[in-house]
């Protein structure tokens, strides 16, 4: 795959030096060309049918899928980037979220923990179930232990499918709270939701999605 | 050693192949419905057996190096095309069948070959009558475990696919992905070698036992050698099972370190997806 690989194509366009993820033509055979700029601090809101490519978008952001193009963090090109190094900074979580063990706690491994207790009742969620089994809590509880697990990463780009998706009024506006203090600290999110009010709650930009593109 | 062997003939097999008819009996009283494919299986035992018996004699009357080379060969694929089939998941590219063959190949050779020139020691090491049979024997169970592995690994990639992207999607490497499935697909290779390792002598008494001690073998030295064979069955099964693991967790991911599960397709038969 070394062939999609092309050096600083498109980097005098959009000269947004302080751009904090520049994607270029960013393509698959399902989805795309993109070229998206998203500054420091910003949130974009992409919304679109099922199916329209909104998952495929952020996964091949998250270099998950095979892909041409180029996504720059910081004016960092992709491929300098250790894949998992990649994928630490700009942090995918999927709508369905995958657990890999049995016991919740082994998805926080070491400071993530920490982070995760502390972090747990500001999104409206009992501490008490980090220390549980995955299979035990409710799909919307789940749906919040999974946003801690790839909050506590402090990547600086979070891409999250749906966060909100299983989540009740109140439990949405709390994960929200939580995303806006992310978003004033300087972190960037691409936000993919269903929901027109959260789109305009926390979206700087929204963007629409159509068969694998942007529609105006 | 073996000046007890007591030899069979035709009619003796006559009178143990009555226990079949009985059992067509049983099958046509009963109508299960079985006699005939009974029958057909017998029949075609009886002819493999006694052809294998026809070819064995030859080859080893050869004693020629390429022949039992040749031999062993065709052993090998045969058992590699099981690896290769038994899964529900295909590799694209035939990524089951050089997975399964090198996997055996490599386990199978290593396995046997170390147990000519060390322990069992024929003159010349590569003497047919032990050669062929070691091989034989060890291929079946590198079969096993290669399969069973093989299946356990496709089929949990796809079955397990969202928990390793979730791995991959917070930053750790495939290798670290995969981990624990490579465990689970190992150990449920291992797991009827094992079992078969702690009834062995106490629940069973194994095959190779108990033909040594048929052809009038000691029982302590037919004893030892079966202890030798489960060794070396033992080995070769673990080996397959970790290199068919290894090396199709590698055809599963790329440069880039994601998981590919478009580079699986299900068997054609079930074309459910």
């Amino acid at each position: 795959m070394r062939g999609c690989w092309r050096s600083s194509r498109g980097r005098s366009r959009a000269n947004a030096v302080t751009a904090r993820l520049r994607i270029a033509s960013l393509r698959s055979q399902l989805a795309g060309p993109f070229d998206l700029s998203l500054a420091a601090g910003e949130c974009i809101a992409v919304s679109g049918a099922s199916g329209s490519g909104k998952s495929l978008f952020l996964r091949m952001i998250a270099d998950l899928d095979p892909n041409h193009g180029e996504v720059f963090l910081d004016g960092r090109e992709r491929h300098s980037f250790h894949p998992p190094a990649w994928r630490r900074q700009v942090a995918y979580s999927a709508a369905e979220p995958g657990w890999w063990s049995e016991r919740v706690a082994d998805h926080f491994p070491g400071e993530a923990m920490s982070f995760a207790r502390a972090t747990a009742p500001r999104i409206g969620l009992d501490p008490a179930l980090l220390d549980g089994p995955v299979l035990g809590p409710s799909t919307g509880e789940r749906q919040r232990m999974a946003l801690l697990r790839v909050l506590a990463l402090n990547a600086p780009v979070l891409l999250l499918d749906e966060p909100t998706g299983s989540l009740d009024q109140e439990a949405a506006r709390q994960v929200e709270a939580v995303l806006a203090g992310r978003l004033a600290a300087g972190d960037s999110i691409i936000l993919v939701s269903h929901s027109p009010e959260q789109a305009a709650r926390l979206g700087h930009r929204r963007l629409t999605m159509a068969a694998g593109r942007f529609v105006a | 050693m073996t000046q007890h062997v007591i030899l069979l003939t035709p009619r003796d097999l006559a009178v143990a192949a009555v226990l079949i008819v009985l059992d067509a009996a049983l099958s046509l009283l009963l109508r299960l419905g079985l006699h005939w494919q009974l029958g057909w299986a017998a029949v075609r035992m009886v002819v493999q057996l006694v052809l294998i018996g026809f070819v064995l004699r030859f080859v080893f009357a050869l004693g020629s190096p390429l022949a039992t080379l040749a031999v062993v060969l065709v052993m090998v694929a045969i058992a590699s095309r099981e690896v290769a089939a038994r899964p529900e998941q295909r590799l694209g590219r035939l990524g089951n069948y050089t997975v399964g063959a090198s996997a055996v190949a490599f386990a199978t050779f290593l396995t046997a070959i170390l147990a000519l020139t060390t322990a069992i020691r024929p003159q010349p090491w590569y003497d047919p009558r032990y050669a062929v049979p070691l091989a034989g024997i060890v291929l079946g169970n590198v079969l096993n475990g290669g399969s069973l592995a093989l299946d356990s690994l496709l089929g949990g990639v796809v079955r397990e696919r969202p928990a390793i992207e979730a791995r991959l999607a917070l930053g750790a490497t495939f290798a670290q992905a995969m981990r624990g499935l490579i465990r689970a697909s190992v150990r449920r290779a291992l797991l009827p070698i094992i079992n078969q390792m702690s009834a062995a002598g106490v629940v069973t008494l194994p095959g190779i036992m108990t033909g040594q001690i048929l052809a009038g073998m000691d029982p302590l030295e037919a004893a030892k050698y079966q202890i030798l064979l489960i060794f070396l069955l033992s080995g070769g099964s673990g080996l397959a099972a970790v290199t068919v693991v290894y090396l199709a967790a590698m055809r599963l991911t790329d440069d880039r370190q994601r998981l590919r599960v478009d580079r699986l397709k299900a068997k054609a038969k079930g074309v459910a997806s």
